[in-house]
Formats: C-alpha cells, structure tokens, sequence
C-alpha cells in the first residue's frame, strides 16, 4: 500500500518502552545471575561468580520442590480450566434468553483483581467460619479443616481458585472458536444421520481444537507466572507446599535481597517459560498461526 | 508492474481501461488519481502536469469496486463531504446533492447510512459523490463487478446514459469485455503491463492486432486454429482439418509457406456449409440454447470449435455437421500477430 | 432431557461464578457478630460499618486515588501509543510487522519476575521508586502487547480504500485521519482502553515491588496487604474489596459485548 512512507516514527514509541522495560531487562537479569550481589550488604560489592548461581539452584531442593509445585500447578490449573471453559463455551454458544446475563455473570471472575479474589477465597478457607467448612460440615464445627494451614490441602485450595477465576477466559476463546463453525455442518452431519454426541465427537471437536489448544497455551503461560494468589492466601507455605516459582524468585530477590541468585531463579523461570511455549508453538501453534492468516 | 505505457484520453471521451486480473488496470488507474507514484514519466490533466501533486489537488473523481462509502455518515453527508472540505456554501452543496440525488434516483435515500442500502444503492451512492464535484475527470475502478448480472446489466445503461448527459471525461477500468464494448469511445487493451492495442470498440473487435486480443474480446470466443501452410502457401493443415488460405494470403503466398501459423474466425462467421465449400466437419458435443442464440460446440479431430447456429438447423448431440467460413472473415495470426484483415 | 441437562448447566455455571463473590459483598454489609457467626448467616443487617472503617481507619479513599490516577494514566498513555503503532502495523505491509507483533507476544509472555529487579533498579536509578510517573512507566510496558494486538486487529478491519476515498476527495492524510479513521476506529479503541484500564487496575507484582510507601499504594497492594495483627479484619477487606472492583464490575457489566469482542478478536482471529 503506502509504499513511500516512513513506519518508523509510528512504532518508535512503542519500540522505545519494549526495549526499556521488557527486552533491556531480560538481558540484565541474565547478567546478574553471573554474580553474588545482596542487596542489604551494599558493601560485599559485585563479585563475579560465573555459574555458581546456577549450580546453587540445581542442587537446591526448595528450588527443585518450587520447580516441582509450579509444574503440577500449571498441570492442573491448565487442563481444569481448558475443559470447564469448553463446558461453559458449549452453553454460552446455544442461544436462550438470558444468554446475555449468564455471559456478564460468567464474566465477574475474570474483572475481579486477582489479590480480592485471594483474600475472598482465603475468607471462603478459614478454619473457623469460612464458607468451605461449613457446606461440607454444617455446625460440626470440630471437624472444620483448615486447608491454608494443611500442607496436603493448601495446594488444591489455591487451584481451586485460580480456576475459578480464569475458567471464564479460557470460555471467552474457546467460545470465539465455536462460533466460527458454520451451521451449515451440523444440517449436513444431520441429513446424514449423526446423533448430537456424533456431531460434537466428528465436527465441534476436530475444528474447536485450534481455539482449545491456544486457550491452552495462554492459561499454561500465565499459570506458570501465578504469584498474587500465593502471596496472598499462603505466602508460599505452609512448609513450601506453594511455593511456586516466582514466588521463590520473589522471596530470594526482594524479601532477601539476594540479586543473584535471585536473578539465577529468574532466569531458570524465563527459560523453562520459553521452552514450554516454544514446544507449544512449534507441535500445535504453527497450526494456529496458519488459520490466523487465511482467517 | 506496468511496462512503458503512453495514451490520451479526449475532452468528453469515454476511455475503457480493459484487461485480465494483474494486467495492471487499476495500478494505472490509481497513478492518474494519485493513489500511488510512478517510478518515471508524467500524468498530465487538462493540459497541467500533475504526477507530483496529491489526489485532493488534481481535481479527479473516483469511484472505488467496493465503494468505499463513509459508514459513518449518511448519505448526504457522503455526497456532501467532499464539497464540505472545500468550502463551498450551504446553498451550493445542498442543490449540487438534490442533482446528483435525482439523476441517479437516490433522493429517498438521503437520510440513510451506507450499513442500510443494498449493493445497487451503494453503487449509485458512490457514483454520486463522484459527479458532485464535477471534477475534470472520472475514475471508475470496475464499479459494477460486484454487482449481480442482471443490476450489471442495468447499470451499464445507467452509466452510458450519465455518460451522455453529463458529456463527462471517463476513464473506466474492467475486466469484463463486455462492458467494455457497450460504454466505450475508446479502448485500451492490457495484457501484463503492456498496452496491446488502443481502438474503438470495432477495430477492436474486427481488427485485434493479435491473439489475445482476439480472444480476449467476443464470447464466445474466437475459434484459433494453430496449423501448418502447405509448401504451395495455400492450404493450411491442422489435425484433420484443411482451410483454404488462397484468397487470404493470395500474394504472399511464398512469405508463408511451410511455416506455423494460427487462424482465427469468429462463432458467428462460421456457417453450415454443404459438402461443396465445407472445410471442416465435425461431431457435435454440446448445444447451447439461449433462446435467442444457438451455440454448438463441435469436436474435430483433436480440435473444438465453437459455431453460432441460426435457428431451423437440426442440431443433435453426436450429429455430424459441415462448416464453412468465407475466406474474408478469415483472421491469420503469425506468430501472434495478425498480418492480415477480414 | 436435553432442555433439563441444559438449564441444569446453565444455574450450574451462574452459580459457580456469582457465588462465591456474592458471599463476599454480602459479608461485606454484615456487623461484626454476623460474620463469624455458625451457621453462616446469608443476609446481611446491612450494616455500614466496616465500611466507615475501612474508609477511615484503613485509608481506602487514598488506595483508589492512586489505583485511578495509576491505571488513567497508563491507559491514555499506552492507548495512545498503541494506536500509532497498531495503525502503522495495519497499514504497512512489510515483513517487520509481523516480526514486531511477534515480539510483543513473546514480550508479553515473560514471568514478571523475570524483569522485576532490573526494571526496579532502572527506576531506582532515575529516582522513580514510589513515584507515580515510575510505576506508570512500567505498566505502560506491561500494557503495551496488549493494546497493539488488540488495537492491530480493529484497524485491520478498516479498508485502506475509505481513507483513500477521502483523499480523493480532498482530505489531507491528517485530515483523512482525524475525519474518517478516528471515527471507524472509536468502537475499537475504546474496547482496548476498558481491556488495557481492566488490566492495569488489578496489576499487583510490579505495584508491589515499586510503590512501598503507603500513601503511593495501589488498591490491590492495599488489600493484599490489610493489616491485622491478631485477627484478619474481613468485614474491611470484604468493604475495601467490593468498593474495588465495582467500577470493574459496572464497566463489564456494561461493555460485556465489546470486552468479549475484543478478547477473542485479538486471541483468536489474531
């Protein structure tokens, strides 16, 4: 089209804080796991200690435990949410009145701050009078858990909320998805005698993949960055059962100052984080971004 | 790419930029209005060179294929725009707009948005914002190709009858050749970049100075015929098929003889011909009845031709039929060129 | 049996979604004895307390100051910027665009904690920590991929052919601009802004780390960090909570058609 003007001055500033903000500090963050800097011993100096850091973090079992949490985390969270999406997603596609009331409630969890719906979900936990114990207990309130404090609960409660609140965002694309598909399929499939379970089984799912493999990837990408919800509900305890990864960067980088290290940690999560979305993208995204184009 | 290109287009003319999709139509197009620059040369208007000025100051009209309407203003305000960014008074604007609105029978339609017209009322819409600003040229780029045939067929006359009464400068860009031939004073023929031949729709039409434009205007299209000349230069052999060139090439006979050649006649030049003067005999396959037309589509040998039949004559799938052309209306193409007339 | 399975499903997922927030508001209005009371009472006495108290006694006036002026002005700014480059990007065609508009999506994907300490450094550097043009510098960032994704896809539905149109008709290109594109392109637009305000009002990480004096903080610092010594004081948080995410609420409430629009265009027609 416009062959003879400049683009530049239109992406510079966009270009100017990318470059800043995100892709300078990728690279200093590398730089920094090379050395042993603690931000509260300003006097200990920078020193230059090659990849100890990274030797440190492999033999470190909090680290490997954290590596460990965030994984079955992602794990659970992903395919939870994927599937409940394509239960909510399936409904929302039919037309009923009140369709557009259901798609605004279903909304809600999505625009709710992620540190309201930890303190909402700690408040639905308590041990004491929380909303958890008592539809599963009513007034026997001997028997009232307390699942933040129970090393073999804590994990599950906070994926309970975590689906709860990002279930609607993966509904949101794979709704998008459902609705590409030409009626005109399902009149075909049925002049040709399939049943409804026919016709979800050889037509909904074969072309809703695409939308179920991207709502995929952006709730795993984001899963593995899941801090407000530990920070929050359980500080990464009760005896590291959630201490997920960036959690433990935080705690290392900013509650101990350990830089390096902490840039170290920073760095594994990047990597692992690129790896897992490289894998994605290359399986099933080349896909995706094919039928972006000729869509 | 456009190759070297030069035309003029006359005061009042009705120019027909004509030619395949990619054959660089609408590129030409877009230069004279100045949506695009040219590497070299010069677009001179009225006399003034404009090539370096931008489309608000070369005082052109265009009409895009779809329309281009504002969807956000109604269609007043769509007539209205360009006459608005110019200045002009209330008064000027509002009867410039009832004009075009009645000529092109939109009146009705005044207060309402692009989003609520049919296809046929955009298209007359974005006609009208073109003839309000009474420019020195209009710029139609294949205005009608997204309409269905029988709106085509309507509009066609639309345009020509605008044509007349506004005595307007037209220069029209389709692909369609026959729209071409009914609106055009003159065509430009384009093939990849490259003029192939400027006429009116006759020269076209009857003198195509070579194959592709030979089929390229007519449908159906022109019977080729690619053969051999026998060593006298009179007959030439194709498959099973003889043609008598004598009278055609009469004194260049020994210029042609032995060598390829490819002749051309059109459906409607070839008759039923009795076993006399018919050179070619062929099996018919497929009829096509217009009701006002007849064409038989015949194999021969490994050849297809296609005839317009007149009514009365028997036709049956299987049948056989004898052809025959008058050697006048006979076209000869060597290599690709025509090098000689009916 | 279908219909039944259906409407089942259909209080099933309303529930799910509104109840466990409902709870919450309603908890927010209960008095002091309602909330630990056994059984948990399901309407509240309506009573205001907790909110005069966290109002008061908590400084949550001062929490949405911040969180309004933070997200405003990131917003604008991001907004304002992306649309530059999402028109250029729509526009141009060039192999660059989408080389540029992969790199935001790669961007987009780091773990926050990845750049947490340089960008913290950077901004201690310039001697913006706890300012509030330091942290609207990084969420400006942070907002960035998105708004140009989605921002790229509502241009790209504007037909060059418009904008040429009125140059013919005698617009100058900024004319054409402020004339025709801005208008086409004000639905779109505004979707992005609620999607990218939506973004920044709950941000929690980077406030975290760059706003540690408390008259700076945000409202989801402050509410991830109420104070309670001895016991949780969750009639406030519930009051602080629900006046949070309110305007959160009205603004899905009432753009819910453009929010989906604008989430599935940029994810799945990218």
């Amino acid at each position: 089209m416009k062959g003879h003007r400049s683009a530049f001055p239109f992406l510079f500033p966009s270009l100017l804080f990318v470059l800043v903000f995100s892709l300078y500090p990728i690279f200093e963050s590398f730089r920094l796991s090379f050395y042993r800097l603690i931000l509260t011993l300003p006097w200990l100096g920078q020193k230059f200690v090659g990849l100890e850091n990274y030797g440190d973090l492999l033999t470190d079992p909090v680290a490997l435990n954290s590596l460990m949490t965030t994984m079955i985390f992602v794990a659970v969270t992903a395919v939870s949410e994927v599937m409940l999406g394509l239960g909510m997603a399936l409904i929302l596609n039919e037309s009923f009145r009140g369709r557009g009331l259901l798609r605004a409630i279903v909304l809600i969890p999505w625009a709710i701050p992620t540190v309201v719906s930890s303190q909402m979900w700690r408040f639905i936990f308590n041990d004491r009078y929380g909303l958890f114990n008592f539809l599963l207990f009513g007034e026997k309130t001997s028997l009232y858990l307390a699942p933040l404090a129970d090393p073999q609960l804590a994990l599950m409660a906070i994926m309970t909320a975590d689906i709860w609140k990002t279930s609607s965002f993966a509904a949101l694309i794979i709704l998008a998805g459902l609705q590409i598909i030409p009626d005109e399929l399902y009149e075909a499939a049925s002049i040709d005698g399939a049943t409804a379970w026919q016709k979800f089984r050889h037509i909904t799912l074969p072309l809703v993949k695409p939308a179920l493999l991207l709502a995929l990837l952006f709730r795993t990408i984001d899963a593995f960055r899941v801090f407000d919800l530990v920070f929050v509900m359980t500080q990464g305890g009760p005896a590291d059962t959630t201490n997920v990864l960036q959690f433990y960067g935080y705690k290392k980088s900013f509650a101990e100052g350990m830089i390096g290290y902490g840039s170290a940690i920073s760095v594994g999560v990047f990597l692992f984080s690129l790896m897992l979305s490289l894998v994605y993208i290359r399986l099933i995204g080349a896909r995706i971004l094919e039928r972006r184009e000729t869509a | 790419m456009l190759q070297e290109i030069s035309f003029e287009v006359a005061d009042g003319e009705f120019c027909v930029l004509l030619g395949p999709s990619g054959c660089g139509k609408s590129t030409l197009l877009r230069l004279v209005a100045g949506l695009e620059e040219a590497a070299s040369g010069s677009i001179l208007i009225g006399g003034g060179r404009v090539d370096h000025l931008p489309p608000r100051e070369r005082d052109v009209a265009f009409v895009f294929q779809n329309y281009a309407l504002y969807p956000h203003m109604s269609v007043f305000e769509n007539l209205a725009f360009s006459l608005r960014l110019r200045g002009l008074p209330r008064e000027e604007i509002g009867s410039r707009v009832s004009e075009a609105a009645r000529l092109l029978e939109i009146e009705n339609l005044l207060s309402r948005k692009p989003q609520e017209l049919s296809g046929g009322q955009r298209q007359r819409v974005a006609v009208g914002r073109a003839i309000v600003r009474r420019p020195k040229i209009f710029l139609f780029d294949e205005p009608l190709s997204n309409l269905d045939a029988s709106l085509r067929a309507a509009m066609r006359v639309e345009l020509a009858r605008l044509h007349d009464k506004l005595g307007a400068t037209i220069l029209y860009v389709t692909h369609d050749q026959a729209e071409a031939m009914t609106l055009a004073d003159k065509i430009v023929v384009l093939k990849q970049g490259e003029i192939q031949q400027i006429g009116s729709p006759s020269a076209i039409y009857h003198e195509p100075v070579n194959t592709f434009v030979a089929t390229f205007v007519g449908s159906p299209k022109m019977n080729l015929i690619e053969g051999r000349v026998d060593d006298k230069g009179t007959i030439l052999h194709s498959g099973g098929l003889s043609v008598d060139l004598s009278k055609v090439l009469s004194g260049r006979r020994s210029e042609y003889a032995g060598k390829s050649m490819t002749v051309g006649v059109r459906p409607e030049d070839l008759h039923p011909g009795g076993p006399g003067g018919a050179w070619v005999a062929g099996e018919v396959e497929i009829v096509e009845d217009l009701g006002s037309d007849r064409f038989v589509h015949l194999r021969c040998g490994n050849l297809e031709l296609i005839a317009r039949m007149p009514a009365g004559v028997p036709l049956k799938r299987g049948q056989t039929l004898n052809l025959a052309a008058e050697g006048n209306r006979l076209q000869l193409f060597y290599q690709g060129r025509r090098i000689t007339g009916k | 049996m279908k219909r039944l399975f259906f409407s089942l499903g259909v209080i099933l997922i309303g529930t799910f979604s509104l109840l466990p927030f409902l709870w919450f508001v309603l908890t927010s209005w209960k008095d002091p004895t309602e909330i630990t009371a056994i059984p948990p009472q399901i309407i509240p006495s309506f009573h205001w307390g907790f909110y005069r108290s966290a109002l008061d006694k908590y400084g949550l006036l001062g929490y949405i100051r911040n969180s309004a002026v933070v997200a405003g002005a990131a917003t604008l700014i991001s907004i304002a910027i992306g649309s530059l480059a999402a028109y250029a990007l729509s526009r141009f065609h060039f192999s660059w665009s989408r080389l540029y508009l992969m790199l935001l999506l790669c961007v987009s994907m780091f773990p926050q904690i990845a750049i947490a300490g340089p960008v913290w450094r950077i901004l201690n550097h310039l001697g913006w920590l706890n300012t509030y043009h330091g942290i609207v510098a990084a969420y400006i960032s942070l907002s960035l991929p998105l708004a140009i994704w989605i921002l790229t896809t509502f241009f790209k539905e504007l037909p060059y052919e418009i904008e040429e149109a009125a140059l013919v008709d005698g617009c100058t290109p900024l004319q054409a601009l402020w004339k025709v594109v801005f208008p086409l392109a004000a639905p779109g637009i505004f979707t992005a802004s609620i999607l990218v305000f939506i973004h920044a009002w709950n941000e929690f990480f980077f406030a975290l780390l760059i706003l540690t004096y408390p008259g700076l903080q945000t409202l989801p610092v402050g509410i991830a960090l109420f104070p309670g010594e001895y016991t949780m004081p969750w009639g406030e948080i519930a009051a602080a909570s629900t006046i949070a995410t309110l305007p959160l609420i009205f603004l899905t409430l009432v753009f819910q058609r453009r929010i989906v629009r604008g989430l599935s265009a940029g994810a799945v027609k990218g």
